[in-house]
């Protein structure tokens, strides 16, 4: 009897490891594998972005936040640059941001000890909502001004108070939503460029990550530097 | 009212690993099969597709293609005098939903046993003496042999296209400084593909594991080392470690899958068929008790269906199976207080712990998103019962290993100890680190004990209404005095190798289990073989003591936690039980043992 064929892909990879490149980074593909060019000061912007779920104050939050979290220094782009606000904005219409791939039934034990894992009743799209009111109310009880206009060792201080639980919320423990903004800062940073953030890969540039290359075959034995820039699932190339 | 369909010779409640073996099988015996799957269809093409594939956020992070925990999922509390708590959110375990079930997105690490372990009780008695095992655990014997089980651990590679170094076959050595594992178990025949290439991080760990004295070995991996066609003309191609292999559907048809090297042949079979979205509620049983008449099902519309059946077989992985036996009234419910009763007995998990190297920048360049899930270098000088456990003090080995499988940056960017978790300070370590660290583990046999077990969970329902799986559990003082022998073994290895930096991540005493980080999906017992019905669930063919036309595959059925991964174990068991069945069962439906 023979294997079912049902796949259109599958002859193709039989017998062979196939050097594979989304096709739109085949265009461009310079046969060399010249080093990615240096991120630094100066990386590009990132691109517009009008978001859908934050209101205005909230927005100035979250980018002074990220670019806190991940700075643009002298190692390249931050977060700000890699647009990850666009990322969790783009997130929050998600299946994640409602909750709805979690279990979410009651009853509830939000003291539950940490080894018990998340426990709350509060969707991410909830966390971000009271967590930002919250700290923009103690961002102003502690300087008098939004986090936005702080500067950058008074912005750095307050995110510390946040994660360490220092800092007072209402809505939601301050540590809860520092942990929810760390990790989809970091999401938002590594991503593939399709979900919005990672824009111009400069992520995955910055620790060399090769991104949707997926095929080492030659690489797996080498103790030697990997050349070649990331691509992405659509093809671009960094 | 629910729907009855046409009875069948056999249903079979999961298609995985267990599920896929077993339908092969019978369907090969002649049986009308039906498989229900509670989750979608899944298969390479599209779950597993270039470039679609190969996203991170979508598939480890968002965990696309594990249970989905919003309709089902379990409880747990460290012991009796707590109360439960949903899993709310997938970590510490991702167990598989849909077609392939965690067989589609496993790793690929694919051993067989250490011949000690399925006589893990009485080996230390024998050795240690009686005292030697602490009050509370509750080891036994699998009561199936090693020599019993290799044809079918050599059936399985064959079938699974599994890449390896052998050390002895048939008693004759042919590993040596060739990469085999000096304390492996004669085989009957070679592995059906040598041994894949070491990645960097591999080779740099079997070099510092030398120095200090150990005996390295290539391990045993389900990822191709070449093109392969199985016994059932099911064709792979060559991994090309692409790093996105564990919570992945392989794209390059590279990592055996029930998808991949058992479906295409059954695809074929008009006495087979697969039923997707149907999720099984229970067990069906005749009025007396004695006999299964069937499984009612729901269907992807809603409706209650039922199946059906001469034999019903549960392959819906380790803590479903246990859940279905206790919804459906099979077997007796284990009791902590008194350790009467099976059903839930002997629950066992994997005991883990880890250590990074940091090497600087002209050192080493480790490139950890090359990898595959299977592939890596290991020692096995401190698993099973290969050095004297009586000085050590404590029950259990552990294999330790690099298994570079492609480490990605949400999910697996590590930095040295001490670092900061944001800012600049982080920004510069992950930069400078990434691409010069490795990883390495001590995978950990764990033990069990009276009062781990699985139950109903008297509060908490799933999306029908039917009670959650409770999970009693917690990490014992032999756990911890293992893992800490362990780590300290598996740190001068680390310390070989000159690295910068290096950060350990064990437990310690106090230590209680984590649901929110992830160890490993190799979860064990609840319905434990045994030879003897007062104290195991199943016979040595996995059938049921008390239902003997109901038989229960997959870790389930191990009374305790191996050092090794258990996949290569529970495809054994499944075509020792499938043999059983086939040359014994159907002739005489009955038991198979008598109790
Ligand atoms: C990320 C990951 C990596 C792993 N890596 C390794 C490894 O490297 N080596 C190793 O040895 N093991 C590994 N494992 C474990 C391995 O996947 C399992 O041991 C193996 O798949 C078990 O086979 P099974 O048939 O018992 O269960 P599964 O393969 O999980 O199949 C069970 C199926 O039953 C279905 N089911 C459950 N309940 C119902 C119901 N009520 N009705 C209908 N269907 C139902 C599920 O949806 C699932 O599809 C890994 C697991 C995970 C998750
Ligand atoms: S690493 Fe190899 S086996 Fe794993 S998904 Fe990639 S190609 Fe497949």
């Amino acid at each position: 009897m023979s294997p079912d064929d049902t796949s259109p892909a599958r002859r193709d990879f039989l017998r062979k490891s196939l050097t594979l490149i989304p096709a739109a980074a085949l265009a461009g593909q310079a046969a060399s594998g010249a080093a990615a060019a240096a991120p630094g000061h100066g990386a590009a912007a990132a691109r517009d972005y009008q978001p859908t779920f934050f209101t205005p104050e909230e927005w100035a939050f979250l980018r002074a936040g990220v670019a806190r979290l991940i700075p643009a220094d002298e190692r390249g782009p931050g977060a700000l640059e890699a647009g990850v606000p666009e990322y969790i904005d783009r997130q929050m219409a998600t299946p994640y941001a409602s909750g709805s791939q979690w279990y979410m039934h009651g009853p509830f034990n939000p003291d539950a000890p940490k080894t018990m894992g998340y426990q709350l009743r509060l969707a991410p799209r909830e966390i971000y909502r009271l967590g930002i009111r919250d700290a923009e109310a103690w961002s102003r009880k502690q300087h008098g001004k939004p986090f936005a206009t702080l500067d950058a060792a008074t912005q750095d201080a307050l995110l510390a108070q946040f994660e360490q639980g220092e800092a007072q919320f209402e809505g939601v423990p301050s540590k809860v939503f520092f942990a929810l903004l760390l990790g989809n800062t970091r999401e938002g940073f590594f991503c593939d460029p399709v979900h919005g953030g990672n824009q111009g890969m400069v992520g995955w540039t910055l620790i060399g990550f090769p991104g949707a290359r997926a095929d080492f075959m030659d690489w797996v034995e080498r103790d030697e530097r990997y050349p070649f820039p990331p691509v992405s699932i659509r093809g671009e190339r960094a | 009212m629910a729907k009855t369909m046409k009875k069948v010779d056999a249903v079979i409640v999961g298609f995985g690993w267990t599920g896929a073996i077993m339908a092969k099988e019978l369907t090969e015996a002649g049986l009308n099969v039906v498989a229900l799957e509670r989750g979608p269809m899944r298969d390479t093409y599209p779950d597993g597709s270039y470039p679609q594939t190969i996203d991170e956020l979508t598939y480890n992070i968002r965990k696309k293609l594990f249970m989905d925990v919003s309709r089902e999922t379990v409880t747990v509390r460290n012991t009796t005098a707590d109360g439960a708590l949903p899993m709310r959110q997938l970590a510490a375990f991702l167990p598989g939903t849909g077609v392939g079930g965690a067989g589609l997105h496993w790793s690929g690490v694919h051993f067989r046993v250490d011949p000690v372990e399925l006589r893990l009780r009485s080996h230390y008695e024998e050795r240690y003496g009686k005292k030697f095992i602490p009050e509370g655990m509750t080891i036994q014997d699998f009561g199936v042999s090693y020599e019993e089980l290799e044809p079918h651990f050599d059936f399985a590679e064959k079938v699974f296209g599994t890449s390896g170094t052998a050390w002895s076959i048939k008693g004759k050595v042919v590993g040596e400084g060739k990469g085999g594992n000096p304390f492996a178990a004669d085989r009957s025949d070679d592995f059906p593909l040598e041994a894949q290439k070491n990645s960097v991080s591999g080779t740099l760990f079997g070099k510092a594991a030398e120095a200090v004295g150990y005996h390295p070995y290539n391990m045993p991996s389900a990822n191709t080392s070449g093109p392969y066609t199985n016994p059932y003309g099911c064709q792979m191609g060559p991994c090309n470690f692409c790093g996105f292999c564990s919570g992945y559907a392989c794209y390059m048809y590279s990592k055996a899958s029930p998808n991949v090297n058992v479906l295409p042949a059954l695809r074929q079979e008009p006495k087979f068929e697969l039923r997707a979205n149907a999720h099984v509620l229970k067990v069906n049983l005749a009025s007396d008790g004695k006999r299964a008449t069937g499984v009612t099902y729901v269907d992807a519309q809603g409706q209650e269906v039922v199946q059906p059946a001469e034999l019903v077989i549960l392959g819906a992985f380790q803590f479903n199976n246990v859940r279905l036996l206790l919804l459906s009234g099979i077997g007796k419910p284990y009791d902590p207080v008194s350790g009467k009763g099976t059903v839930g007995k002997n629950f066992a998990y994997q005991n883990l712990a880890t250590i990074k190297a940091f090497f600087g920048k002209d050192q080493h360049h480790t490139n950890p998103f090359i990898g595959a899930g299977g592939n890596g270098v290991a020692i096995d000088d401190f698993n099973g019962d290969n050095f004297d456990h009586g000085p050590a003090g404590f029950v259990g080995g552990s294999p330790m290993w690099v298994n570079q499988a492609g480490t990605k940056p949400i999910s697996g960017l590590a930095v040295p100890p001490g670092t900061p978790a944001w800012g600049s300070a982080w920004k510069a370590a992950a930069a400078d680190y990434y691409t010069h660290h490795l990883s390495m583990d001590m995978h950990g046999a764990h033990q069990s004990y009276r009062d781990n077990y699985l139950d109903l969970d008297p509060n908490y329902k799933d999306a029908f209404g039917m009670p959650l799986l409770r999970m009693t559990f917690d990490w014992k003082e032999n756990d911890i005095k293992m893992s800490r022998f362990m780590v300290d073994k598996m740190r001068k290895i680390a310390e070989a190798m000159n690295p910068k930096a290096i950060g350990v991540y064990a437990k310690d005493f106090g230590s209680h289990f984590d649901l929110s980080s992830y160890q490993t999906t190799h979860l064990n017992g609840g319905a434990i073989m045994g030879t003897d019905p007062s104290t195991s669930a199943i016979n040595r063919y996995l059938q049921s003591w008390d239902v003997p036309n109901v038989f229960v595959l997959g870790a389930s059925a191990f009374p305790q936690g191996l050092g090794y991964n258990p996949t290569g174990l529970v495809a054994a068991l499944a075509y020792w039980s499938a043999k059983a069945i086939r040359e014994q069962y159907l002739k005489h439906p009955g038991a198979l043992v008598q109790a």
